[in-house]
This record gives structure tokens, C-alpha cells and sequence, in this order.
């Protein structure tokens, strides 16, 4: 053996140890990281289907307008200012009642915080829109004395 | 391991006829992939939202809904979004050079509306809605270290909760303060912009209860979607466009003291 190699089997249990380490990272590599990893990204593409699969809280206004159930309401709400208000923005998240009816009322906003949340003047609400000083508007009566909530200007 | 001989002429058959690649694509060919999803198509979306501070009244029902639909914690500290109203007094006529410090609240993120507050002289105030801004080159996303947070081929910002090992890098990452540690699973959370509910064809909860259309979901990969024309009609601009990261929440009537 050439002098040069003299101490080749150090170099040889390095190379083993090496290749011995490389093949455990692999197999410790492929066990761990999840079969559908990186296919569309970095990431597991199978978490997309588990966000998807989250519950829904708010039904949406094209749920609630259906014969039988809250046509008029619907009409009403569609014929004046509010129309673009949707109808859980009041109501609150109705999902399950959407499904089934018969189940809770959602909680929704009491009295007259209803229309104070949106219509109590404030300095930085946009000028155009309708607002007043609720206590000197409503001369000690109940906002719903005068004002349908679904039609407020009729 | 034990195979019979039908399980063998199966198996064997497909490692036969399917390369490698290919054998690993058919497991989740018969799981049913959301991009093989008859209803929804990843590469047919790429949300964004228009968000209109001159329509916004500070009534606070996006935040509530928020929580209600995602389920957030309900401390005002951990939330995927809030409203903040802005008060930038005047510049000063007798000292224009002086610093002008906006004046920024969010009682309890916004979510039960806001008192009113003493007025300054002279002083603009309006309200601005925050949420993710789900940029195209998202900050948060790259620092990642184990691939739990990404953004998905339709332009969504999402996080892996069973992959996210909680190092909070990303929350440090995101320049616009979207993201919080869930004090629960001690995983990252932020805005999902409702990719359950987008993705079965509702709008997100913020935008179905904002009673003034102040937020509007739309996407641009559909040419006849809303939101174009919302683009066109109006002065749009971007949070912190200096960072170039391709923020796509859109603001009309953003002030340049907005941060």
C-alpha cells in the first residue's frame, strides 16, 4: 500500500459512520414528514381539507328569505335603507336555527343599542351617514316606538 | 406482512404500471384532494378584499362575528380582526414642521363599538378595519421553520395547526400585527379570510354582517367578480407598501398616517 493511504481505514469508518447517519436521517425523514407534504407547496396539502371542514356559524342572508319562513321580513328589509344590512348582522350567527328552526334564537344586540352601535353620532363615523345624538333624538321615548327596525324610514 | 393472492396481483399490478411519483399521487387520488373537489377549484381563485374606510362606521359586528364564527378567544388581545379609529390632529399653522402623532384606539378590538372620545380641534378622525392581508409574498410564511404556515396556491394565508410547533416566529414576522399565539393549543392562529366558508361559496363573516358593505371579498382570478370594478372606481392602496408584500387587503381612503 502506497504511503499515502497508510491510515485509509480511518477514512473508511468515517465514510461509514457517514453513510450510516444519512440513511437514519432519511428514515427518521420519510416516517415523519407526511406522505402528502409539499405537493402543492410547503405544506400538507390535506390541512386545506381540515380548515375546509370547520363549522359554519353564520348561514348567510339567502337562508333566511325561503317560503315559510321570514318572506316578509325579507320584503321589508329589501324595500328601504337597510336593505344592505344582512340580517345576522343583527340577529347574530344562525347557522344551527338554519338548519333546524326549531333550535335557539341567537343573541343579538338589546334595546336600543340596536341602532345606537350604528347611528350614535361619533366624530369619525363618514358625514353621509344617518346619525344623531340618540338622548336629545329620542325625547324619552324607545327608538322602536317610531322606527321599524327593518323599514326605518317608513 | 402477509398478502393473499388477490391483494398480491393488485398490488404488484400497480407498482407494475405507476412509477414511483405516480404511485404516491394515486393514495390521495382516492382520498379526494379539495383541488379535485367538484365545487371548488384552487386554481381558479385568488381572494382579496376591498376594504372602504369611508364607508366604515365603527359598529364593530365584524369583529364579533369573527370570534362567534372561528371560534377566538375572546380577549380583545387575540383577535383575527379589529377595528381601529384613527384621530390625526392638524398640522399646526404656527409650527408646520412639528411631528404630527395620530391618536389610535380599539376598545376591546373594536367588537363592542366605540364611545365617543373628546374632540381635538381641527382633527380628522375615521375608522380603519384590520384583518390578514394574506400577501402574495407573505412575510410570516418564509420564516417558518417546520412548514406548519403557508400561502396556498389561491392566495390564502393558512396555518397547519397539527404541524405549527408554536416558536412564534411568524407573529414576530408579520408587519401588520395579524397574528397571536392561541393561548389554548400554543399553536400560531390569524385570519383563515373563512376558507371554510369561501371555499362552499359564502362570503367571509366579517363581510356578511358589515351592515355598510365597508368590506367586500372578491376574486380576482374571476373577471366578472365585483371587486374589479370596486378597484377601478376607487383610489385603492395597500398597508405598508414599502415592504412589497404583495398585501392583498385593498384600501379605499386610506390615510398615509395609517400604519
Amino acid at each position: 500500500m502506497p504511503q499515502r493511504f497508510r491510515d485509509a481505514e480511518h477514512l473508511v469508518r468515517l465514510a461509514i459512520l457517514f453513510f450510516v447517519g444519512a440513511l437514519v436521517f432519511l428514515v427518521v425523514r420519510a416516517l415523519w414528514v407526511p406522505a402528502d407534504f409539499g405537493e402543492l407547496g410547503h405544506f400538507r396539502t390535506g390541512v386545506l381539507q381540515d380548515i375546509r371542514n370547520l363549522p359554519i356559524h353564520y348561514a348567510a342572508r339567502a337562508s333566511c328569505g325561503q317560503a315559510d319562513c321570514h318572506e316578509e321580513e325579507v320584503a321589508s328589509l329589501a324595500s328601504d335603507t337597510h336593505a344592505s344590512v344582512g340580517c345576522e348582522s343583527c340577529h347574530g350567527a344562525l347557522a344551527a336555527h338554519a338548519a333546524d328552526p326549531k333550535l335557539a334564537k341567537a343573541a343579538t344586540l338589546e334595546g336600543d343599542e340596536l341602532c345606537s352601535r350604528c347611528h350614535a353620532s361619533l366624530a369619525a363615523r363618514p358625514k353621509d351617514f344617518a346619525q344623531v345624538d340618540i338622548e336629545v333624538h329620542r325625547e324619552g321615548s324607545a327608538c322602536s316606538e317610531c322606527h321599524d327596525s327593518h323599514a326605518p324610514t317608513q | 406482512m402477509s398478502l393473499d393472492r388477490r391483494e398480491f396481483l393488485a398490488k404488484g399490478t400497480m407498482f407494475l404500471l405507476l412509477t414511483g411519483a405516480a404511485s404516491r399521487a394515486w393514495a390521495f387520488i382516492e382520498q379526494g384532494r379539495p383541488q379535485d373537489a367538484p365545487d371548488y377549484d384552487l386554481a381558479t381563485h385568488w381572494w382579496a378584499m376591498f376594504i372602504d374606510i369611508e364607508k366604515c362606521i365603527g359598529c364593530g359586528r365584524c369583529v364579533d362575528a369573527c370570534k362567534v364564527e372561528n371560534d377566538v378567544p375572546p380577549e380583545a388581545y387575540y383577535s383575527r380582526t379589529w377595528v381601529e379609529r384613527y384621530i390625526i390632529p392638524p398640522i399646526d399653522p404656527a409650527d408646520p414642521m412639528a411631528e404630527i402623532l395620530p391618536i389610535v384606539d380599539s376598545p376591546n378590538a373594536g367588537r363592542d363599538g366605540f364611545p365617543e372620545v373628546p374632540a381635538v380641534a381641527g382633527a380628522k378622525s375615521f375608522f380603519v378595519p384590520k384583518l390578514c392581508n394574506h400577501c402574495a409574498e407573505s412575510p410570516c410564511t418564509q420564516v417558518c421553520p417546520v412548514g406548519a404556515t403557508f400561502r396556498g396556491p389561491d392566495g390564502v394565508v393558512l396555518i397547519d395547526k397539527t404541524w405549527c410547533v408554536g416558536c412564534r416566529y411568524c407573529i414576530q414576522a408579520c408587519p401588520y400585527g395579524c397574528r397571536f399565539l392561541d393561548p389554548r393549543t400554543n399553536t400560531a392562529d390569524k385570519c383563515t379570510l373563512c376558507y371554510h366558508r369561501i371555499t362552499r361559496g359564502l362570503t367571509t363573516a366579517c363581510c356578511e354582517v358589515c351592515p355598510t358593505q365597508a368590506r367586500v371579498l372578491g376574486n380576482l382570478r374571476n373577471p366578472d367578480d365585483p371587486i374589479h370594478q370596486l378597484l377601478k372606481e376607487h383610489n385603492v392602496q395597500v398597508l405598508k407598501p414599502n415592504l412589497a408584500t404583495g398585501a392583498k387587503a385593498y384600501y379605499n381612503g386610506l390615510d398615509g398616517a395609517v400604519r
